[in-house]
């Protein structure tokens, strides 16, 4: 059997937890797992206007019985601090987060290299629980088991894609 | 849609009315499972204030104690959750100014059991009453329309209010109303405990947490 790609093992540990809404602004990084998300009737994927928008939407489905999970890029996660702090944590809801890191490993842009500093302090500062996925031997493992802790403790989670597993976006002389 | 024709045009035809009176026309519209989440500001406060009565408070509402500008999403994610059951946001005119994006995507996905009442005082009342943009030109209505809510409209009065709150509960939206509210004080204070609004809600809806 040819080995499953990340985003292949993502969707399938998705569907295995009925997560089955998918919000998200987009990254090139994402793109294969947004496609493939579009293509499996499993799934309502769309696209929101702002990343705090899609983290409500989800809160909102979550509380109403649909499990969902957000997906972003570095610069959308650093928009979410006021919302995780006064909605997800607070209220226990159990806000799944994938981000595709930018900022690192070879980033062109300064402006992403800096905000991708935020990202990991303010994942602390809350104490949300956050994997940087680096190995696609891991990935099944990191995504099927946290989000089963998420659910079961009523609080976020966040799946930092590193450029190691996914190859990242490379600058384009 | 024909029936919204008689709406006024503009904010400034619009009647001037009172947040927690209209709050209270509305909650006694609703016949008992649609759930209703209320803004940050004092929308929620009356929200809380209205839902009380002699069998408790109902428990079908969600109210937002911070994340300024969500209560168009979290409505809508609770009504893609659960489409047979009419879902409402409340929120400020200061409140859905920060979050205009929220429109077109509720536009979007085309939601049918989903209403959006925008309590417009002109100001950000809870902070000190500062004025939003409402009071200097902006038509959220008229917002609501161009992001491609068609059925949006003001609330003439009272009467108006009522009658556009039927047409929601009965039929398809995504439904936009517009009411201009004075400054009044809030009637109550939301009781500020997370944990318990969360699960009271998700009781109401008969989800387990
Ligand atoms: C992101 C964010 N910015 C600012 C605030 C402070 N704040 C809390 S309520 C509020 C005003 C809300 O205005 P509106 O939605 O018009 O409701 P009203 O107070 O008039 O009922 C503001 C500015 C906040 N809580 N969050």
């Amino acid at each position: 059997m040819p080995e499953q790609s990340w985003h292949e093992i993502v969707r399938n540990v998705l569907k295995r937890h009925n997560v089955s809404l998918v919000t998200y602004v987009p990254d090139n990084v994402l793109r294969p797992l947004i496609d493939g998300v579009h293509a499996d009737p499993f799934f309502t994927a769309f696209a929101c206007t702002r990343e705090e928008e899609a983290l409500g939407i989800n809160a909102g489905a979550w509380m109403g019985g649909t499990r969902g999970i957000l997906l972003m890029q570095t610069s959308g996660f650093a928009t979410l601090p006021n919302v995780l702090a006064s909605l997800s944590v607070p209220f226990q809801i159990p806000t799944l987060m994938m981000v595709s890191e930018r900022g690192t490993l070879g980033e062109f842009n300064i402006g992403q290299s800096l905000v991708a500093r935020t990202m990991r302090p303010v994942l602390d500062a809350l104490a949300i629980e956050h994997h940087t996925m680096t190995r696609l031997d891991e990935a099944q493992f990191i995504v099927d088991r946290s989000i089963t802790q998420a659910v079961a403790t009523r609080a976020p989670v966040c799946f930092i894609l590193s450029p190691l597993l996914t190859g990242g976006k490379v600058f384009a002389k | 849609m024909a029936s919204l024709l008689n709406h006024p045009v503009s904010r400034d035809q619009a009647k001037v009315m009172n947040r927690f009176d209209i709050t209270k026309r509305l909650v006694d519209l609703l016949h008992q499972d649609e759930a209703v989440i209320g803004g940050i500001g004092y929308t929620n406060f009356d929200l809380w204030a209205a839902s009380s009565g002699p069998n408790g408070r109902r428990q079908q509402n969600f109210y937002m104690l911070g994340s300024m500008g969500l209560a168009v999403p979290i409505a809508l994610g609770v009504a893609l959750a659960q489409p047979v059951r009419k879902v409402f946001a409340l929120e400020g005119d200061g409140s859905i100014l920060m979050q205009l994006g929220s429109l077109s995507t509720v536009a979007a996905r085309a939601q049918k059991n989903l209403c959006v009442v925008i309590m417009d005082n002109g100001a950000y009342q809870i902070t000190g009453g500062q004025m939003t943009m409402t009071g200097q030109g902006a038509d959220v209505v008229g917002i609501a329309r161009a992001s491609g809510l068609a059925q949006s409209a003001w609330a003439a009065d009272e009467e108006a209010f009522a009658e556009l709150i039927r047409l929601a509960l009965k039929e398809d939206g995504p439904w936009l109303i517009g009411c201009r509210i004075d400054a009044g004080k809030p009637v109550d204070t939301t009781e500020r405990d997370p944990s318990r609004i969360r699960d009271n809600f998700m009781r109401g809806l008969g989800v387990k947490g």
